[in-house]
């Protein structure tokens, strides 16, 4: 979705460009680069340059996008998207695709479990986690026109499920409910929202009326939303791909104990650990205890 | 993309002036404050002020002029070197040196985005020769006769980063893009060539790297505008100019400290002694 959204706006935002670091170029990525091969660069196997050249694009008024794997954007050249993109404060999208554990058989050094922490840690970066392809696409449209800096795009893979089309419209920094309820509140973002739903699902089977946050804008974080969903629910479940600390649950919890909030936080999240295990995104996310059966027991619904 | 100032011709005389001009500038800034790097803004200023005064085509636009080139300090602790000529052209005002490294000023010990004249914030070593790469790639694809000119220190040369983008910019042909490497032999803590033997030859590198690329003696302008002159334009261009850190003040030639340090008000004194005139 990424990638057709991508072209379609690469027809008519000739600003528009994509620096690749020897990434197959999937889909209309291919035909991206077929139709403007000017717009499209591979560094090869360089994400330094990747990010450095997406500076200087962008320093002559292009809107270059960097695109590869979650690890290669962001770890690999970090002090570059934070001094070239953050402390300039570029409007430059840096894509990072399998975000959390999707690289599921690809071992650790693929896994960008930490991702969302260390973005959120620096200043300038506005980072966004579509939940599935139609708020890709919002994402994507969003930040393909956007003046306001640099963005880290979390992505995870093609193939995703529709969750959202019952769902109020998407906006950039404001949290977007996909059902209402009164006694639970959800709050996830990426993939792992088809969790979050299984976690729904399971709660409204005990009696709760269960309210579906994607939170898909992680910075800046609609404190207020945040706020005010935890004024309404009795309870509030973090679910997040994302290592135990620097991403969404510690700060749904910030924000609980800075309104004096009497609503009960339980946040599950991947371990602060790196796990050697490789089998399906599903056998990854048990593997640190992210499924219904692990989750349903925690959460103590009589 | 062939009518740059390159071809208007450059005195030489007036260019050994000017840099003595500089040298003094900057040797009283060292006498406000103890926070700059003398020696390495010394080492380079004949490149500095070769691309300011030589290469880079200005427009005359109100009280202050405006380059359509572009420049890079990509070693950003040679940035006296820049300030000094900033304000020479006026973009930069008296009262922004006076202030230097002071919360009532916008000027710090390396160059900051944003402030007049300053085209990347640079400082961390690495990162102009990829933001330039960018530049002139972008120039290229939207069709603007520009030219990015970009300085780098030899111990940049050290960092991955700068061979990614040396390489990149080849693969390019990125004929739009001269770089000058300062190769004054040290880095902050001591001789390259002692330390790091396996770094030389450098102009061998840069050539096995797809550029086009001569070595000369980097404060000699007449040797290295006349390298440029001579240039092919078709693939990026490199001044590989061998300098002395601290040129000018004998004290200070090739001694490390001077990296780092201000002189007191002796050695300061000494220094104006031996910055009198232009020797050739």
């Amino acid at each position: 979705m990424f990638a057709d959204t991508f072209y379609e706006a690469g027809t008519r935002e000739n600003r528009l460009a994509v620096v690749v670091a020897d990434i197959s170029p999937a889909g209309s990525i291919q035909k991206f680069r077929e139709d403007f091969p000017e717009r499209f660069v591979n560094t090869g196997v360089s994400e330094q340059i990747m990010i450095g050249m997406c500076a200087g694009m962008a320093l002559r008024g292009l809107r270059p996008f960097a695109y590869t794997i979650a690890t290669f954007t962001l770890f690999r050249p970090f002090e570059f998207v934070r001094d070239d993109l953050c402390y300039q404060n570029l409007p430059v999208t840096v894509v990072g695709i399998g975000g959390g554990v999707t690289y599921s058989t690809l071992g650790g050094t693929h896994h960008a479990m930490e991702d969302v922490a260390v973005a959120s840690a620096i200043p300038n970066l506005s980072i966004i986690a579509p939940c599935d392809p139609a708020e890709t696409k919002a994402a994507t449209l969003w930040c393909v026109e956007q003046t306001r800096g640099p963005v880290y795009l979390r992505l995870g893979k093609a193939g995703e499920p529709n969750l959202t089309e019952q769902a109020e419209s998407w906006s950039f920094g404001k949290l977007r409910y996909l059902q209402k309820g009164d006694d639970v509140c959800i709050f996830s973002y990426g993939p792992i929202m088809k969790l979050a739903l299984q976690v729904a699902a399971f709660c409204e089977q005990k009696g709760q009326s269960v309210s579906l946050v994607s939170t898909h804008t992680l910075k800046p974080l609609d404190r207020e939303g945040i706020a005010e969903a935890l004024a309404h629910h009795k309870r509030a479940i973090v679910i997040e791909e994302c290592v135990p600390r620097g991403g969404l649950a510690g700060q749904v919890k910030e924000i609980a104990c800075d309104e004096r909030s009497d609503c009960r936080v339980d946040a599950f999240t991947l371990r602060d650990e790196f796990i050697h295990c490789y089998g399906s995104h599903a056998d990854l996310l048990s593997a640190h205890g992210l499924n219904l059966e692990a989750i349903s027991m925690k959460l103590e619904l009589v | 993309m062939n009518m740059t100032s390159v071809e208007k011709g450059f005195d030489v005389l007036a260019a050994q002036r000017r840099c003595l001009e500089y040298r003094q500038r900057i040797l009283a800034i060292s006498q406000q404050v103890a926070a700059l790097h003398v020696a390495p803004a010394f080492s380079c200023l004949e490149m500095v002020d070769l691309i300011y005064h030589g290469l880079m085509r200005v427009v005359e636009e109100g009280v202050s002029p405006r380059f359509l080139d572009s420049f890079l300090m990509s070693k950003g602790h040679g940035c006296l070197s820049q300030y000094v000529i900033l304000e020479k052209f006026g973009i930069l005002e008296k009262a922004d040196l006076q202030n230097y490294c002071t919360p009532a000023g916008k000027l710090g010990a390396h160059p900051d985005y944003g402030v007049p004249g300053i085209e990347a914030s640079t400082g961390s070593l690495g990162h102009g020769m990829g933001i330039a790469t960018g530049m002139a790639y972008g120039d290229r694809i939207k069709g603007d006769a520009r030219h990015v000119f970009v300085v780098l220190s030899d111990g940049e040369l050290q960092e991955g980063s700068t061979w990614e983008a040396i390489m990149m910019a080849a693969n390019l042909n990125l004929s739009n893009l001269i770089a000058f490497v300062d190769l004054n032999d040290f880095g902050g803590l001591a001789r390259m060539s002692e330390g790091h033997p396996a770094f030389y030859p450098v102009l061998d590198k840069i050539r096995a790297f797809g550029w086009e690329a001569i070595e000369v003696n980097g404060h000699d302008a007449r040797a290295m505008y006349e390298g440029l002159q001579n240039r092919s334009r078709k693939r990026p261009f490199m001044i590989v100019g061998k300098t002395v850190k601290g040129k000018g003040v004998s004290y200070m030639e090739h001694v490390p400290i001077w990296h780092y340090r201000s002189p007191n008000k002796e050695e300061y004194a000494q220094a104006l002694a031996e910055l009198k005139e232009v020797s050739s």
